[in-house]
């Protein structure tokens, strides 16, 4: 069934349809559309979960980690500040092994306080042990969604997962979402079989107090489940283009075969990425794309697959590490650290706090980067669209 | 007492622990269908180190502020699979996991109507940490951030008062208890896990450590509490005043309160400022007239 939805509505119909046991959720713009729905689909009977109304995100997630726990299938949405305020407990959720599946649309953090697409939110999070992958479009944030149940509660894997969408780019914007049947989808997602759970028959303890001589065995652990998480996650994208018809890629590859320059993107700028590859590509420059959809576990081997040909690699994000750069960069950068050949890796940050992304902002990004490499520039990190002249510099 | 110890020995509590007593109480009323929630604190610390464990039945820790948001997921867990029945869930914090941090989450779970029996062991400061004050820290103790100095009489807030806090949301059962009586404290729970919705308890759990007592007299000082009116036991049922009963009534006539606090090292410095023990005697007595127990 086909349905014009926001992405927001996509990622609650995709709560339905992996027929969710338990969602605990604080509203936040530009995610409050996701508990609304859901609110919606237990008022109607349309979706038996147990839907608790949180006092905080704090608590929401807290609440994701003891219905998890207890062996329910657990999502949540949440955004911005309301992610931040999980900070603490997202760790733990991973830590414990808890497969919680959260929507974020991705929205920029205070201060200034702004509600608009920003990716800073999810970056910030990129070490907590969470899965991350990103979509582009309304109908990637529902399968995105459902594949992350599918990966996150293998027992191979058992770790938590968010699917990012831009805020408003995507949240709030209608598209036309192929909606898949309940029936298929049971049969892509069968229920959740924990392999520890809160039991009364068969006590446990959960959280332990861990000290130095056992820790980092913990930490190691976890470590080796996000990295099998690499084959979990290309079985299930792999399965779910068999069964729907939709393919999936840790990383997607845009006219890189012989491309000499070629862009890396996050999220929703890749539609207008592409659009400048095509222009470009019309004036017979050789440039291609790499869009990121798993940015955790981190592709290096398919970045390193797809990029090593390039002469030169153009990160642009949407996200700034203070003190630095893009945080997405110097990854990319470390996947050539220990090759000869390597492209050069230039930086752009864009579209912070919803800034919009044109195609000539990327345009005027190739043009800065193929210079910089004609000039054999090395350090270099640039930001696109900022008026630098409105800034008061404090001498 | 007869018990079955689902809360083992071998934890690392320090002795005389007025928690780890509360604990084994606790349990022991509760009975082996319980699902133990428990925030960040002394008594997960010394009971959880890896890889052993002083708990007979499931439990969980996350993190400091969360014990009651947890267990309200566990609840809706269990409902959502059918499996609530015939359970119960108790989440545990000390003084400042309730009264402070853990404050709002526990509120959340009060006023959303858990099936959950939260029960805060109140030491009167953040005891794990080091003996920093709480805001259950009483008026005139000395803490390791409310010493006693020159322009200093040691905390100078009065107590929360957090049950009667907790009754505002008008819970299922909401009572305060002590160590010192554990008949009354195991009947509290009995009475707590027989009512659907939420309940409360806070249990007065000395702390040797932070008290400076003798670890021999915990339970002598949780008495003493009691029997100078400077703990009122008490309980309500389902947020309605009219219910609620002074369950230990002190003897008659009352114990100064003097008698408490002299025993204990962080009230040492009053001993010599009568004014301040007036005072105290004061906000005890105001106490007692208002619960009834004079």
């Amino acid at each position: 069934m086909k349905m014009v939805l926001r992405g927001n509505m996509a990622t609650a119909y995709a709560a339905k349809l992996a027929k969710v046991e338990v969602i605990p959720a604080y509203p936040i713009t530009p995610s409050t559309l996701f508990p609304e729905k859901i609110s919606e689909f237990v008022a109607n009977g349309e979706l038996k979960c147990q839907f608790v109304k949180c006092e905080s995100e704090h608590s929401a997630m807290s609440a994701c980690i003891g219905a998890s726990a207890a062996g329910a299938r657990v999502a949540t949405a949440t955004s911005s500040q309301g992610l931040a305020l999980m900070h603490e407990v997202l760790f733990i959720a991973a830590g414990m092994r808890l497969p919680i599946v959260m929507a974020v649309g991705n929205r920029a953090l205070s201060a200034p306080i702004n509600i608009w697409c920003d990716h800073q939110d999810t970056i910030a999070e990129r070490d907590s042990g969470w899965l991350q992958f990103y979509a582009e479009k309304n109908q990637e944030t529902l399968d995105l969604m459902l594949m992350a149940f599918k990966i996150c509660e293998d027992h191979r894997v058992l770790l938590p997962a968010m699917v990012g969408m831009d805020a408003f780019v995507l949240t709030h914007t209608m598209e036309c979402v192929e909606i898949p049947e309940q029936e298929e989808v049971d049969k892509f997602l069968p229920p959740y079989k924990p392999v520890y759970k809160i039991d009364v028959n068969n006590p446990m303890t959960f959280g332990a107090f861990s000290s130095p001589d056992n820790y980092m065995e913990f930490r190691y652990a976890t470590q080796l489940a996000i990295e099998n998480s690499v084959k979990v996650i290309d079985e299930v994208f792999a399965e779910f283009e068999q069964k729907f018809g939709r393919k999936y890629q840790r990383v997607v590859p845009f006219m890189v075969e012989d491309a000499e320059v070629v862009f890396v993107t996050i999220g929703s700028m890749t539609g207008t990425a592409k659009e400048a590859v095509r222009k470009l590509r019309s004036e017979g420059k050789k440039v291609g794309l790499i869009k990121i959809t798993a940015y955790r576990p981190f592709p290096a081997d398919l970045l390193r697959k797809y990029l090593r040909k390039a002469r030169i690699v153009v990160v642009f994000e949407r996200n700034i590490s203070l003190g630095y750069g893009g945080a997405v960069y110097p990854e990319i950068v470390s996947v050539f650290a220990n090759t000869g050949k390597r492209p050069k890796i230039y930086d752009f940050i864009i579209g912070l706090g919803g800034r919009d992304i044109v195609v000539e902002d990327i345009i005027k990004g190739y043009e800065m980067a193929v210079k910089a490499a004609d000039e054999g520039r090395e350090e270099f990190i640039e930001w696109i669209g900022v008026r630098k002249e409105d800034i008061e510099v404090i001498k | 007492m007869n018990e079955e110890s689902l809360f083992a020995p071998g934890h690392t509590a320090c002795a005389g622990c007025g928690a780890t007593i509360a604990l084994r109480l606790l349990l022991a009323a509760a009975g082996k269908n319980t699902i133990v929630c428990q925030a960040t604190g002394c008594m997960e610390v010394v009971s959880t180190g890896y890889p052993n464990t002083a708990w007979k039945v499931p439990y969980i820790h996350v993190a400091f502020e969360n014990a009651a948001a947890v267990a309200s997921g566990i609840d809706a867990a269990l409902k959502a699979k059918g499996e609530r029945e015939g359970k119960n869930i108790i989440a545990i914090g000390g003084d400042g996991g309730t009264y402070d941090i853990g404050f709002q989450a526990l509120s959340g779970m009060l006023e959303r109507g858990h099936d959950v029996l939260y029960v805060c062991y109140d030491n009167e400061a953040y005891m794990n940490t080091g003996i920093q004050r709480s805001s259950s820290t009483p008026y005139g103790a000395s803490t390791t951030t409310s010493p006693p100095g020159k322009f200093s009489i040691g905390e100078d807030t009065v107590k929360k008062p957090l049950a009667e806090i907790v009754a505002a949301h008008r819970p299922s059962y909401v009572a305060t208890a002590s160590v010192g009586y554990y008949a009354d404290f195991q009947n509290k729970v009995k009475k707590a896990l027989s009512k659907k919705g939420p309940s409360f308890i806070l249990v007065y759990a000395p702390c040797p450590t932070g008290w400076r007592t003798p670890s021999e007299k915990s339970i002598e000082i949780a008495k003493l509490a009691v029997d100078t009116g400077y703990l009122i036991l008490w309980e309500m049922e389902n947020g309605d005043r009219n219910t609620l009963k002074v369950t230990k009534m002190p003897p008659k006539p009352r114990k100064p309160v003097v008698e408490f606090l002299k025993v204990q090292g962080r009230f040492r410095h009053l001993m010599n400022k009568p004014e301040e023990l007036k005072k105290i005697q004061e906000f005890v007595d105001a106490e007692c007239k208002r619960y009834g127990v004079d």
